[in-house]
């Protein structure tokens, strides 16, 4: 069993590397990448601030530590980020150990424009193609400290040394040392050179990159040991629950704080700007605690009159020809001359509901605030270290550095985790100055989400007098413009002409980052739509994205995969149909094909196979990313087929898992498969890429098997029923 | 209110409120964390553990109820060597984020004991009632499989 615990092991400091004599370690420098191979006894003198730390460190005995910048949130990067600093230093990956970076974004920050020491996110699929080529770097550096020392001890030239993994051979003398025995006399080099690009391991001589490397997580995953944030235990510690906004915007006033306080085990009572909060001994007397509070809300929030369903309604009007044009995305060629000169027109409307996360673990957070206020330990699972120790200084008043964060592993983020429940557990512990646990309930996890908005896409197309699909027009309609427009483009079709835009509608609800944002709802709208047209044409859907990847031969290959695989053309039998998607996400191109079949009684949409087909550039994890496509997949048809947040009057609707319903085991697949098409690019998208095809070729195979086309999200058995009689 | 039973084995006795919870019981009582919370109304079956050999889910469950029997958790499902089915998780790679495992182990693991060679069709219908929302569950159904074999 290994020894992954990273509540314990999180915070690595200059004064811990100090106290270890038995151990070296490569010091990186933030943005130059230099290693500098250091031991206890001089690490003080030669770093000059606390702002440098180890990607690697090497002990006497051979063991590795590597660490983990990213957070572990399920999509496996802990294991694959070590995999890349491993291949090119040569170790042996039975000898490394995997543990949490400390939070220190200079250092351990996501590249963002080429440099490392961006901020310490994991999102947007970005965390392997943003560490790719910096990790190994960092680890060809590190082979080549190894390397010089063992020329200078042998007193050989360094180019006649080679590594097998974990040791340093010398083939002209026939000597050979391992990595541990080097860490014994190693000295620091004056110099560590850039290694330049050609000198990087060739992708053929990999060992553990493009290999099936066993997850470093999964042990401790499979036994209970696993620490999660929820699971966090500090002596002394109480719990936190907090009764938030019904109506997102409106204020609490507490009306029975008396009675409140004669509640068994409660400690205090925190007013905050959206909720009250209560604290208690034990989580359960805070469940009570929290059941009797009676509180006024106050009126005015900007949410109070909102209802999802009716606003649709407004939208429709917002995405009418003649309301005022949104903000522009794409405009090429001239739109308005192909619909002029159009044979044929279509005009359709997509539209779908807001989506709740629902990550197993619901939000929360540990936060021990010093007696004098001046200091703060917290202990949480997040996609945002940085910026959650941030949002806990602010509610303080401190400077960042006062508050030791410890990352934990994440019970699902999917977009949803970072920030508030930090900075929340920061107001509860700095009202007692004792450490509080604040725990969301599901309950609270629901209701007080911030979702995925709702979305109309008004989506028009013009067909030239050859069939060509010569003119498109997207106007995208609904709340918040950071989430709305992803994957709206598509280099992967010949369309010369086309406008898109975001037209704004701002309804005062809480939304946020959703596994594939945008590219959801668009794909959906834009695949269904490429769908529609073949069909009314006549032309088999396949077909048609054929004839507009002519001149794109990856995306083509991408396409004639996936139609191999599922063997598109084979008859199918009475009551099953196919339906195909395409899509793009951070780099990665994807094309997905289901096989489903349909209760017309219930109105229940099964789907029984899916085949993906992707090019991701280099993969370096390969199984594990087979199980993020076959994660994306199933959350991907969970929420085509089944998710819908609803407001009324601005309150959400739905609680729990009876009324927002995910996908169970019965309702799974039988069978998803994957092609990773190889690549020597570098490494693109993962996490993301599989769920937005899952809108379209559902929907695609529902038109083909019954003629209808679905164009709500998502496609409930009511909804299917109405769609069936229309 | 204090309660007898037996805790993977061992003997233990627990001071809480009359109505509290197996879950909060055996996660803040007694410190053992790998039973986890999910949904707290038998929705989603994360917090399921053995009672007697039968898997319950620990949020509904009162502890007073489980007075002078024997409760199994993730923690005590193996002794020295991984339990079968903690080894194919570990070979099919099945966790992703890993919150809902301990549950549908438990609940797989009931499940075999009943019936060590299960159809395909009477593991979904034991599992169905387990949420996992990083969707590993045809890596679960594999590795019951292969499990049971």
């Amino acid at each position: 069993m290994n020894q992954q615990t990273p509540s314990k092991k999180s915070i690595i400091s200059r004064r811990r590397f100090l106290g270890q004599a038995t151990s070296f370690s490569f010091f990186v420098m933030a943005g130059s990448m230099l290693p500098k191979f250091l031991n206890a006894e001089t690490i003080g003198e030669s770093l000059p601030t606390q702002e440098i730390t180890a990607w690697v460190q090497l002990s006497k005995d051979g063991k590795i530590t590597i660490y983990n910048p990213a957070a572990e949130m399920g999509q496996g990067s802990m294991t694959a980020l070590a995999v890349i600093i491993a291949e090119e230093m040569d170790a042996d990956w039975s000898m490394v150990q995997i543990e949490n970076a400390p939070v220190i974004p200079k250092i351990y920050g996501l590249q963002w424009s080429g440099k490392l020491g961006g901020p310490m996110i994991t999102a947007g699929s970005r965390t392997i193609r943003g560490y790719y080529k910096n990790l190994r770097q960092a680890g060809a550096q590190a082979r080549y400290v190894l390397l010089k020392n063992v020329a200078d001890k042998w007193n050989v030239p360094l180019a006649e040394l080679t590594t097998e993994p974990g040791q340093v051979l010398h083939q002209k003398s026939g000597q050979k040392i391992s990595y541990g025995d080097i860490a014994v006399f190693a000295k620091t080099p004056e110099k560590v050179p850039e290694i330049a690009d050609k000198d990087l391991k060739n992708e053929k001589d990999f060992r553990l990159i493009g290999h099936v490397i066993p997850r470093f997580d999964i042990p401790a995953k499979v036994d209970g040991s696993a620490k999660f944030g929820i699971d966090v235990q500090v002596p002394g510690m109480l719990y936190g629950v907090i009764s938030r906004s019904p109506v997102n915007g409106s204020k609490p006033t507490l009306l029975n704080e008396s009675d409140v306080r004669q509640a068994e085990g409660l400690v205090d009572i925190v007013t905050l700007d959206n909720g009250i909060g209560v604290i208690c001994k034990t989580f359960e007397q805070a469940l009570k605690a929290k059941s009797i509070l009676q509180i006024k809300w106050s009126d005015g929030a900007k949410a109070a009159g909102y209802n999802s369903e009716t606003a649709y309604e407004d939208y429709r009007l917002l995405a009418k020809d003649d309301a005022p044009k949104g903000k522009k995305e794409i405009e090429t060629g001239d739109v308005a001359a192909s619909f002029k000169s159009a044979a044929k027109k279509f005009d359709r409307e997509y539209r779908n509901d807001y989506l709740y996360h629902a990550q197993m673990e619901t939000l929360n957070a540990v936060v021990h605030v010093a007696a004098d206020g001046k200091s703060a330990g917290a202990w949480a699972g997040t996609q945002s270290p940085d910026s959650d120790r941030h949002a806990i200084a602010q509610v303080l008043n401190i400077e960042d550095e006062k508050v030791t964060f410890h990352s934990c592993y994440l019970g699902g983020g999917f977009g949803r985790r970072h920030n508030e429940f930090s900075a929340e557990a920061a107001a509860l512990s700095n009202k007692v100055k004792q450490p509080v646990k604040l725990i969301w309930t599901r309950e609270d996890d629901v209701q007080y989400g911030m979702y995925r908005p709702t979305s109309l896409q008004r989506m028009q197309a013009a067909i030239d007098a050859d069939g060509k699909l010569a003119g498109w027009q997207h106007f995208v309609v609904g709340p918040d413009a950071r989430l709305q427009t992803g994957g709206v483009q598509m280099d992967y079709y010949e369309i010369p002409n086309q406008y898109v835009d975001l037209r704004i509608a701002d309804n005062g609800v809480r939304t946020t980052y959703w596994r594939s944002v945008g590219h959801g709802a668009n794909k959906f709208a834009m695949e269904a739509f490429i769908g529609e047209i073949a069909h009314d044409l006549k032309i088999d859907e396949y077909e048609f994205r054929r004839r507009m990847m002519q001149n794109r031969p990856r995306h083509l290959a991408i396409l004639n995969k996936a139609k191999e695989m599922s063997g598109w053309e084979n008859k199918l039998p009475e009551g099953r149909s196919k339906g195909m998607a395409f899509s793009d996400y951070g780099g990665t191109y994807t094309c997905g094909v289901v096989e489903i079949s349909l209760n017309k009684q219930s109105g229940k949409i099964k789907v029984h196979k899916v085949w993906l087909a992707l090019d991701a550039g280099v993969v370096v994890q390969p199984d594990n990313a087979i199980a993020q496509m076959e994660g994306g997949i199933i959350m991907g048809i969970s929420s085509v087929l089944l998710e819908s947040i609803r407001f009324k009057n601005g309150k959400v609707q739905q609680s729990n898992f009876g009324d927002y319903p995910i996908l169970r085991m019965a309702d799974a697949p039988e069978s998803i498969e994957i092609s990773l098409i190889p690549s020597p690019l570098p490494p693109t998208s993962m996490g993301e890429v599989s769920l937005p095809v899952m809108g379209g070729a559902i929907a695609n195979a529902f038109l083909a098997l019954t003629g209808k086309a679905l164009r709500h999200m998502p496609f409930t058995t009511s909804k299917v029923l109405e769609v069936l009689k229309g | 209110m204090k309660t007898n039973f037996t805790l993977n084995g061992k003997q233990v006795q627990v001071d809480t409120a009359d109505d509290a919870t197996l879950l909060w019981t055996l996660r803040d009582t007694l410190q053992m964390t790998g039973t986890k919370y999910g949904c707290g109304i038998s929705l989603c079956g994360v917090c399921t553990v053995h009672l007697d050999g039968v898997a319950v889910r620990a949020c509904m469950t009162p502890v007073s109820m489980v007075a002078g029997s024997a409760v199994t958790t993730i923690e005590g499902l193996s002794q020295k060597e991984l339990h079968p089915l903690q080894q194919a998780w570990i070979d099919e790679q099945v966790p992703q984020c890993g919150y809902c495992q301990s549950g549908q182990i438990m609940q797989a693991a009931a499940l075999l004991q009943t019936n060590p060679h299960p159809t395909r069709e009477q593991i979904i219908a034991n599992m169905n009632g387990i949420l996992c929302r990083c969707g590993t569950y045809l890596r679960i159904l594999k590795a019951v499989e292969k499990a049971s074999k």
